[in-house]
């Protein structure tokens, strides 16, 4: 009788466990849901750091771009991407200085002299009544002291996460915090993947960060840096060296955020991290969201700040945003969604039937499920499937401001170099390889033929016929059509390598391929690229190593051929060019030019076009300096990959924005419409069970036969 | 026994070192601490001074094993080696590459690997260890006649135990990737009857072990009856086995009192070893279950080398393997009177 309890108690608990009409709902509190409006996301990578000057990966942003707000950020509806003021009033006043450190007045055109420009404010005022999230770091007691800063050692030993300090503070930020977080960005200790960028551009950041180098993460509060000043308790200024217009959108990037003191005096307390109590850990922004539990062996929750400054949805985007409803919520209150929940999904399988079942609200396409999801239309386009459709989910195409080419190690006595043999080789090679090919088998479609340097999106790319690249592709009708392969075989014997005859060897032309890709899975892909080089007689071999072995390659300039990629930090050609600038060989100075390419005139127009703001002469060079590289052929362009997203019907105000990573405010779901199709779509099913049970129980009876049988006989 | 465990601790101690200078020397072939800086800063913007400056805040500004430049003890105790792994016969796991404090993150992720792998262990020891009985049970039925088969009279359960062989044959054929697909598919997809995937804490976990559990005991059933089956066979064949049956027991309760009993020294020696273990959990149980578990930890730090995790957990799979042992050898003592350490 009492085991019969404990199995019926065992089992009530079960149940409990579970929701009645839902056993496979991965979440326990789904009872809430009528209150709240919980979306429910995934991430595949744990991220490594949340604290903003450190964080630089697509993952870590998913989670500190919605907890910290730099001034700036991108325009949600707007295209060509635009920044706008977050923190900020306004966007910033820009004022440029002469070496003297004299402001120098624009001309009638409202121009200064480039040459004359030594130094650059950014004069930013944000606004007042911003309030940090309430935080442990700013809890203060009766006497009006910080409860937490000086824990002792009782205190630490019990504590086991930052949720074990119960009591929380908030203060308004301050001007001062934004020019803590560029000193914080300085400092050595908290090894900013930007710091060795920012002593090239902010006045005094070298300086500060040799000063504070063996200094504690605290002491640099009360230590001034020259490029970063407080004005008042609204406003800041930051002076950079020279002109750079990009400077803009590192400003509106993470790594400004602005970050109180008592975050750095907080977390530093002896013994926290050993607790994995750090900033990493635990942010403390002022942004929409606040990071409520942070698990990344499991799930990752964000809960709306109640702090939150006012900020309402766009009210202008582009001129179908209105049709497509993404306007409906234009001046409403954000953000929308009460919490957020990132459970870790590291296969695709059940990542993608959990999507499937509902309790995913969004899921990109994993190549496994890609014919399940999409269809070719006849004209070449691509459509849902119509089980997908009937679901009522969304597709959402974009194309990534990412470019993945071959490239060519100029350096390489074969392939490399300006001669014109060389080009040629590197032209044949850029028409044989087929990118298109490469995207339909490897891809599933989802990617566009690289026909430049730039990506769509960017300034300078050139949408029409004139953005053809005519050394690899024909003009048709306006669409670029890739040259037929005796074209390349031409180059070749021009070359002096007719029929991929190395004319030193009396043999096949033999070139390497360095790459990373050393898995089983990587095979094809490798036997593909022979074949390329195949059709031109050149014999491919391909040299797979680790990543460590293809790194020192690709810094000592022993590589030939390799493969690489580069996703935008902003939206500005010179973010992509400057990987094909000769001072940033990577060779020669272990730059980002990965090719080691290095043509002067090339490298004068950057000079010139970096710097420049957005006109028609920074677009004539831009495209200048695109046909350069077309024709020197450092890189085969490759392809820009395309992201197919999907989303469920309940998911609204979607509209594919690449640059900016806090998109979650503006994101609605209509919770009792996903509640319903849970419902409908996850209904347990018993009778197999009860069939199985049965089936179980009659071969169960010849065995009883046998074993009863076996009993008797032992006994006779 | 006292002598005996103190002594076999004391063993373990030069073990344990050899297998922390190989990690040391393996990990250091493959990677330098140039290429940790690298792989750590990620791939944009990494300069020399980046590096360098990674290097000093970890600690790899070092020599690796002697340091030629320093004075004295300094020689040995400057080395990357010797700081990294001191620490470690004190338990004390440091800090991984990427900032989080190893220890705490094993202590909360060994748990969840447990509730895996525990109820696994034990579920599936019962059921293969009665499957492994049946089969000898009903095998006995017919080998008795002076090995002939005797199909006529047992013709059922002959061919239940042809047919227990085959099914355990053709289980432990199949990958175990397979049952986890396939579990999920069937369970979690079709039926709808448990989550896919996912963990929770507490009794709110027991959703989700049911469907790993289940797959975990049944993916196991091929190998694990037919290991104990053998290991029955080799016991029925015994004196004393005859010698129960003349006196009149049932074969069940021969099986059970008495061959299953003098059985338990190969079994304890195939359990217990493992049951330390059970804390590092399962790689590809974890990873398609989304269990938070240690599964992966490993493979993971492996992939970002991150040694300073990679050494941790080989020194920590190292001590409870050791443990293990010794858990074995002590388990002999309590099922067969006759054992003693000393």
């Amino acid at each position: 009788m009492k085991s019969n309890y404990k199995i019926l108690l065992c089992f009530s608990v079960f149940l409990t466990a579970c929701d009645a009409t839902q056993f496979n709902s991965p979440y326990t509190e789904d009872q809430s849901e009528s209150k709240q409006a919980v979306l429910y996301e995934s991430f595949s990578e744990r991220p490594k750091h949340m604290d903003p000057a450190v964080a630089y990966n697509a993952t870590e942003y998913t989670f500190i771009a919605q907890i910290y707000e730099p001034p700036f950020q991108y325009h949600y509806l707007k295209r060509p991407y635009q920044v706008a003021p977050l923190t900020a009033t306004h966007m910033p006043e820009v004022i440029y200085l002469n070496q003297k450190g004299e402001k120098l007045d624009y001309d009638a055109n409202e121009r200064v002299n480039d040459s004359d420009i030594a130094f650059t404010d950014y004069i930013i005022e944000i606004q007042p009544g911003i309030r940090y999230q309430p935080h442990p770091a700013l809890a203060k007691n009766a006497q009006g002291d910080y409860q937490y800063h000086q824990l002792s050692q009782a205190q630490i030993d019990a504590a086991t996460s930052l949720y074990d300090f119960t009591a929380t503070g908030s203060r308004e930020l301050t001007a001062e915090d934004y020019v803590y977080q560029v000193k914080r960005l300085a400092h050595p200790k908290i090894q900013s993947p930007i710091a060795e960028i920012m002593k090239n551009y902010i006045v005094g950041f070298d300086d500060f960060s040799k000063q504070v180098k063996d200094k504690s993460k605290t002491a640099i509060r009360d230590l001034p840096i020259e490029g970063a000043i407080a004005l008042s308790r609204y406003q800041y200024r930051i002076r950079i060296k020279g002109k750079y217009p990009q400077f803009i959108y590192w400003l509106a990037m993470p790594f400004f955020s602005p970050m109180p003191w008592e975050a750095d005096v907080f977390y530093d307390q002896a013994g926290l991290a050993d607790k994995n109590i750090t900033l990493d850990w635990f942010p403390l922004g002022t942004g929409p969201y606040l990071m409520a539990e942070n698990n990344p062996n499991r799930r990752m929750i964000l809960l709306k700040n109640p702090l939150f400054h006012l900020e309402t949805y766009p009210t202008e985007g582009e001129l179908e945003d209105r049709q497509k409803g993404l306007l409906t919520d234009a001046g409403k209150q954000l953000p929308f969604i009460d919490k957020v929940v990132f459970m870790l999904e590291k296969e695709t399988i059940p990542y993608w039937t959990k999507f499937l079942q509902g309790y995913y609200d969004a899921s990109g396409i994993a190549s496994d499920n890609f014919d399940q999801a999409i269809q070719f239309t006849g004209s070449g386009g691509v459509a849902l499937t119509p089980t997908m459709l009937e679901k009522g989910i969304q597709l959402q195409t974009s194309v990534a401001v990412s470019s993945f080419y071959m490239g060519v190690n100029m350096l390489d006595a074969t392939i490399g170099g300006a001669t014109e043999q060389a080009r040629k080789l590197r032209q044949a090679i850029a028409i044989a390889v087929d990118y298109e090919e490469y995207i339909s088998i490897f891809t599933n479609g989802r990617g566009v033929a690289a026909q430049g340097v730039l990506p769509p999106g960017i300034y300078g790319f050139a949408d029409d016929e004139t953005g053809i690249n005519p050394y690899v592709y024909d003009n048709q009708d306006g669409k670029a059509q890739r040259k037929k392969i005796d074209a390349a075989r031409q180059l070749m014997t021009e070359a002096g390598y007719a029929g991929g005859i190395d004319p030193k060897t009396k043999e096949a032309l033999i070139l390497y391929f360095d790459t990373t890709a050393t898995s089983v899975d990587d095979r094809p892909r490798m036997n593909w690229y022979r074949k390329q080089f195949e059709k031109l007689g050149i014999k491919l071999v391909i040299r797979a190593t680790d990543y460590n072995r293809f790194q020192e390659k690709m810094r000592t300039g022993n590589a030939q051929l390799f493969v690489w990629g580069w996703n935008a930090d902003y939206p500005d050609p010179e973010n992509f060019f400057f990987l094909l600038y000769g001072a940033n060989s990577k060779v020669q100075n272990g730059g980002e030019n990965a090719a080691n390419y290095h043509n002067p005139e090339f490298d004068r127009l950057f000079e010139q076009m970096r710097n420049m703001d957005n006109s028609e002469q920074r677009y004539r060079i831009i495209q200048q300096m695109q046909e350069i590289v077309r024709h020197d052929a450092p890189w085969i362009f490759g392809y820009h990959p395309k992201n197919f997203s999907l989303f469920h019907g309940w998911y609204k105000n979607l509209k594919p924005n690449l640059m900016a990573n806090n998109q979650l405010k503006y994101t609605r779901i209509d919770t009792a419409a996903r509640a319903e199709k849970r419902r409908q779509w996850n209904e347990p099913v018993f009778w197999p069970l009860a069939l199985g049970g049965a089936v179980f129980i009659l071969m169960l009876i010849p065995a009883i036969n046998a074993y009863r049988r076996r009993v008797r006989e032992t006994v006779q | 026994m006292t002598q005996y465990i103190i002594r076999r601790l004391l063993y373990s101690l030069p073990l344990l070192m050899g297998v922390n200078i190989l990690t040391f020397v393996l990990f250091f072939v493959v990677n330098s601490p140039d290429d940790m800086a690298r792989m750590q800063l990620g791939q944009k913007h990494v300069t020399e001074q980046a590096i360098a400056n990674w290097k000093q805040q970890h600690g790899y500004d070092v020599p690796l094993l002697w340091n030629n430049g320093a004075q004295g003890e300094k020689k040995i105790t400057d080395t990357i080696f010797y700081q990294k792994s001191v620490g470690l016969f004190l338990f004390r796991f440091g800090v991984s590459e990427s900032g989080r404090n190893i220890g705490a993150d094993i202590k909360e992720r060994a748990w969840p690997s447990l509730a895996v792998a525990l109820p696994t262990l034990m579920v599936g020891l019962l059921v293969n260890i009665c499957s492994a009985l049946m089969m000898v049970l009903f095998r006995n039925s017919y080998v008795a006649k002076d090995g002939v088969y005797a199909a006529s009279r047992s013709g059922s359960g002959a061919a239940l135990e042809h047919a227990g062989i085959v099914l355990c044959v053709i289980l432990m054929s199949i990958s175990s990737l397979f049952y986890i697909i396939g579990g999920q598919f069937v369970i979690g997809k079709v039926l709808r009857l448990v989550p896919i995937s996912g963990y929770d804490d507490g009794m709110a976990a027991i959703k989700f072990l049911v469907l790993p559990v289940l797959i975990g005991v049944f993916s196991g059933i091929g190998s694990g009856a037919r290991w104990y089956r053998t290991l029955f066979l080799e016991e029925v064949g015994k004196d004393y086995v005859r010698t129960a049956r003349a006196k009149g027991l049932s074969e069940t309760q021969t099986l059970f009192r008495h061959v299953l009993p003098n059985a338990m020294i190969p079994i304890l020696t195939g359990v217990v070893v493992v049951l330390p273990q059970l804390f590092m959990g399962s790689l590809i149980m974890e990873s398609f279950f989304s269990i938070p578990g240690l599964g992966s930890y490993t493979i993971d730090a492996i992939n970002s080398q991150d040694f300073a995790t990679v050494r941790a957990m080989v020194f920590l799979g190292s001590v409870l393997y050791m443990i293990g042992l010794l858990l074995t050898d002590i388990s002999y003592t309590l099922v067969d009177p006759r054992v003693r350490l000393s």
